[in-house]
């Protein structure tokens, strides 16, 4: 049990210290260097971007589905979000869809 | 300029966060259940939900508490599953300033759902950003505890099928990328981490392409931007 907290505490330092490490170089008090502001607007899209993929990572094309049902319930979030502009219609309705899809087609 | 009373602040906060909350609460109870049938109870799963805070490395932490690995591992394993918070902080340096006393908390409650919520830097008409994005943190905190506890106090899963709801997660992060493809006109970062991200995929493999990935966006991302200037 012991070594069990050790654990635990040793994952939240780790995670912390990774949250936090580019705030303690770059404190309040310095000016932001203007290579920061660029990685501030170009980096988030590219990341999440990754997080998609991320998120598709374990789609196997030769199981059931081939994968059709992640790609069918993609296309309609980006539809309801090009539609609505309302990310809980597109994640709700994408979600729904994929519920359904994969009792259908599985 | 006036803002808006705390209390509809919080509502709007609330409401930005509530796409998170099936996913949260959901991959929470997963936690918790998984969690619980090491031998690990309750005050385990709020200890790890509330200090770790971290959906990934916590899942893989069930199996490292379980097969008791050294600190050194555990330390590894958690550096390499959360590089990628690194990115996010770098991205929030110059929106999360000035944001006082919220800051320390921002700062550790930065998740990949949370950053898809607050990484375009807006914030609602009439919010002050720091409190804003403290109560979205917050609320997305919370749903995460929840869930962990709800998970752990269960001895089997849900009564009734949640198969699939897991894809709420996936639906974030796309509806996240597709609104900043639909308003923005530059598409090339957007572009550039979906590229680098399937070629690392294809080469090396759903476990270990993370990092790869987040090497090659940096390195088209700095060539880029020589190309600019």
């Amino acid at each position: 049990m012991n070594h069990a907290a050790a654990l635990i505490a040793v994952m939240a330092v780790c995670t912390v210290l990774l949250r936090a490490l580019p705030f303690l170089l770059m404190p309040d008090s310095r000016e932001t260097p203007e290579f920061i502001l660029f990685l501030g607007s170009y980096l988030p899209p590219a990341m999440i971007a990754m997080l998609v993929v991320y998120c598709l990572k374990d789609m196997d094309f030769s199981a059931a589905g081939h994968g059709v049902p992640e790609f069918l319930s993609v296309i309609s979030v980006m539809i309801l979000q090009k539609w609505k502009h309302n990310s809980l219609v597109s994640i709700g309705g994408g979600t729904i869809l994929y519920m359904i899809l994969i009792r259908i087609l599985l | 300029m006036q803002y808006k009373s705390r209390p509809e602040q919080i509502r709007k906060a609330f409401i930005t966060s509530v796409p998170v909350m099936a996913g949260y609460v959901i991959l929470g109870i997963g936690f918790g259940i998984l969690l619980a049938e090491k031998g690990y109870g309750l005050p385990w799963a709020f200890a790890m939900s509330v200090f770790i805070y971290a959906g990934s490395l916590q899942y893989a932490g069930v199996s490292m508490i379980d097969g008791g690995v050294s600190l050194i591992t555990a330390a590894l394993t958690s550096l390499m599953i959360n590089a990628r918070h690194l990115f996010y902080s770098i991205s929030m340096i110059d929106k999360y300033k000035g944001s006082g006393r919220y800051k320390p908390y921002l700062i550790f409650a930065l998740t990949d759902e949370t950053y898809s919520l607050l990484s375009d830097g807006s914030v609602p008409e009439g919010c002050e950003p720091a409190f804003y994005r403290f109560m979205v943190s917050l609320f997305n905190h919370c749903w995460w505890i929840s869930g962990s506890v709800l998970g752990s106090l269960m001895s089997s899963s849900l009564p009734f099928s949640t198969k699939g709801i897991e894809f709420s997660m996936t639906a974030l992060f796309v509806s996240a990328f597709a609104e900043q493809w639909y308003t923005s006109k530059e598409h090339t970062a957007a572009l550039c981490g979906l590229v680098c991200s399937v070629i690392s995929l294809l080469v090396f493999g759903p476990a270990d392409f993370l990092i790869p990935s987040m090497a090659a966006i940096m390195v088209c991302l700095i060539i880029l931007r020589r190309r600019r200037i």
